[in-house]
């Protein structure tokens, strides 16, 4: 098995992006990626689609995509693992190249959620789960089934109301200095209180909102890497794993099993011990579909005890100084969550993080050279932990 | 509102954006409208879906008629004693099918909740209902809405057959205990 660097990125604008349509969403992504490593779409081997649709009228996403962005005829698939789409078609990427069956491969994530209306998409997001015996019966929510988590999580540890609000007051912080975020304007205390309830405990400003967006990296050997950039950033290690279909055949709702057993994959590959990992992260970029999930992943990663992640909120240990920068991009909160980019999109921020390129005002210190992305599809159905570092690998 | 108006109500939203584009069409020859906040032009899709699955029951049909006995089924693998429900025919640790039936029991502790309030379109004639996860004495979760005023994280419900109105279906729910 070989090295894998990302030596290329590219990141739309996110929010109502109906100045364009799928393809070309995509082609602004993949054309910045292709910019940045100086290479021309013939040079692609492979490509992975990551893209969850049904909102949007292509069916066969990848292959539109491949055909406006002068790819096709190299070989590619659409890739669906729900709101963790984007780090599956990183994944699929990923092991093209570290397998040595392609030296340059691309994953771009895509979504345009605003084809359909958004009363539509409320009702295609809550089918994603087990649809016969929780959607069709019970019409659950995607805020539903974070909210289930948020009142076993509140009732076991005694969080407050107002811990989930400094999530949604943080990543609206860093959103308001990230130019392709879709709300980019800070929010306060009282409006946070004040917005509307959508599914008790979870208002209107824990929930990521819905987005178009794209975000496409280019990944290459060690061999390759070295002769196209002298700053690679390279996939160190990536933990998959799943969770039952149905929320029922679960035993706990106060944290995410899949995510913590993606970490501990991902970790044990990297020599990183999970009760101090936040120490060899310079940032991390954890799914915030809604706060509840942000603190979830404080305590699946590994950067606080059980029961403990809200404190890490409370005490705003998560902003840039604190113990460990977490969502400085604005997170899926404040940037947006198109479902399918969102995992290439955090592929994104790290590696321009860990290269000295994020916005201003968003910028961490890079003292280890290290981070971390937690995607999660559905509630807990996928989860992808993925590590990034500026160093090489020793394997 | 009843089952029938809110289908009459979606039904006359989406016939008012029809008419809209076919009076579009009739003026402009082409169905483009420009979007109220971004002033985009978007081509408003001339072809419709009307999405309606039919899904195969087949293999848990008895779960559906010891509804009418107003019976909560679960399934039992035979082999290793692992209790199904929602209930499935095959036990894929023990790789047999025909699993035993076994009644669920009635008695449950809620351990988590949450109301609803912005519903799909399709739940759209219910009021805010309450959605709960029950841990139920033979230590199987039940997920149901909890036809309740009240709840809380620790409550005890029941589990029982119900119709659900206004289609009229047999399904279950939680009540207080």
């Amino acid at each position: 098995m070989r090295n894998v660097a990302i030596i290329g990125t590219g990141h739309t604008k996110f929010g109502v992006r109906t100045d364009v349509n799928l393809q070309e969403l995509a082609w602004e992504a993949i054309k910045q990626a292709l910019e940045e490593a100086n290479l021309e779409p013939k040079d692609i081997q492979y490509f992975s689609v990551g893209n969850v649709g049904s909102w949007s009228a292509e069916e066969l996403p990848a292959i539109v995509v491949g055909e406006y962005a002068g790819l096709c005829p190299k070989g590619t698939m659409r890739v669906e693992a729900a709101c963790a789409s984007g780090s599956a078609a990183l994944r699929e990427a990923y092991l093209a190249v570290k397998s040595g069956e392609v030296d340059i491969a691309l994953a771009v994530g895509v979504e345009q959620m605003h084809q359909s209306p958004n009363p539509q998409v409320v009702e295609l997001i809550g089918r994603a789960g087990n649809y016969f015996w929780e959607f069709e019966n019970f019409g659950l929510t995607f805020p539903g089934y974070y909210a289930l988590h948020a009142t076993a999580y509140m009732a076991k540890y005694g969080a407050k109301q107002e811990d989930l609000g400094e999530i949604a007051i943080k990543n609206h912080y860093y959103g308001a200095r990230n130019p392709y975020a879709q709300f980019q304007k800070e929010i306060t205390m009282e409006e946070y209180l004040n917005s509307r309830m959508v599914a008790y405990p979870l208002k209107l400003l824990d929930s990521s909102p819905i987005t178009d967006g794209a975000a496409a990296v280019i990944l290459a050997s060690e061999d390759v890497a070295k002769k196209i950039t002298d700053s690679p950033v390279w996939i160190v290690s990536q933990g998959v794993a799943s969770g039952s279909a149905n929320l029922s055949r679960r035993t706990d709702y106060t944290h995410i099993e899949a995510a913590y057993l993606a970490a501990q994959q991902a970790y044990k590959k990297a020599n990183i011990e999970f009760e101090n990992a936040w120490k060899y992260f310079d940032v991390a970029e954890v799914h915030d579909c809604f706060t509840i999930a942000e603190i979830m992943a404080y305590e699946d990663l590994g950067f606080a005890k059980r029961g403990e992640g809200y404190l890490l909120a409370r005490e705003k240990q998560t902003y840039i100084g604190g113990r460990i920068p977490v969502n400085v991009d604005g997170g899926l909160k404040a940037k947006g969550h198109p479902i399918g980019a969102t995992g290439v999109s955090m592929a994104v921020s790290i590696t321009r993080q860990l290269l000295y390129r994020a916005h201003k005002g968003t910028q961490v210190d890079v003292k280890n050279g290290m981070g971390v992305a937690h995607n999660v599809g559905g509630t807990g159905h996928y989860a992808y932990v993925t590590i990034f570092s500026t160093r090489r690998p020793s394997t | 509102m009843t089952l029938k108006d809110s289908r009459n109500k979606l039904q006359e939203s989406i016939n008012q954006t029809i008419d809209y584009v076919d009076s579009l069409l009739k003026a402009e020859g082409l169905p483009i409208i420009k979007e109220q906040k971004t002033n985009n032009p978007l081509w408003v899709d001339v072809r419709e879906i009307d999405l309606r699955y039919q899904l195969p029951v087949k293999k848990v049909e008895r779960f559906f008629s010891a509804l009418k006995e107003g019976k909560i089924l679960a399934t039992k693998c035979p082999k290793c004693g692992a209790i199904y429900f929602p209930p499935q025919d095959d036990c894929p640790n023990c790789r047999i099918s025909g699993l035993e039936w076994v009644e669920m029991p009635t008695e449950g502790e809620l351990i988590t909740y949450t109301v609803i309030n912005v519903k799909p379109p399709s739940f759209s004639h219910y009021g805010d209902y309450i959605v709960g996860i029950a841990r139920m004495s033979n230590g199987v979760n039940v997920l149901a809405w909890v036809n309740a005023k009240e709840v809380k994280v620790g409550m005890k419900v029941k589990l029982r057959v119900t119709r659900r109105e206004p289609e009229g279906y047999l399904t279950y729910e939680f009540i207080p205990a």
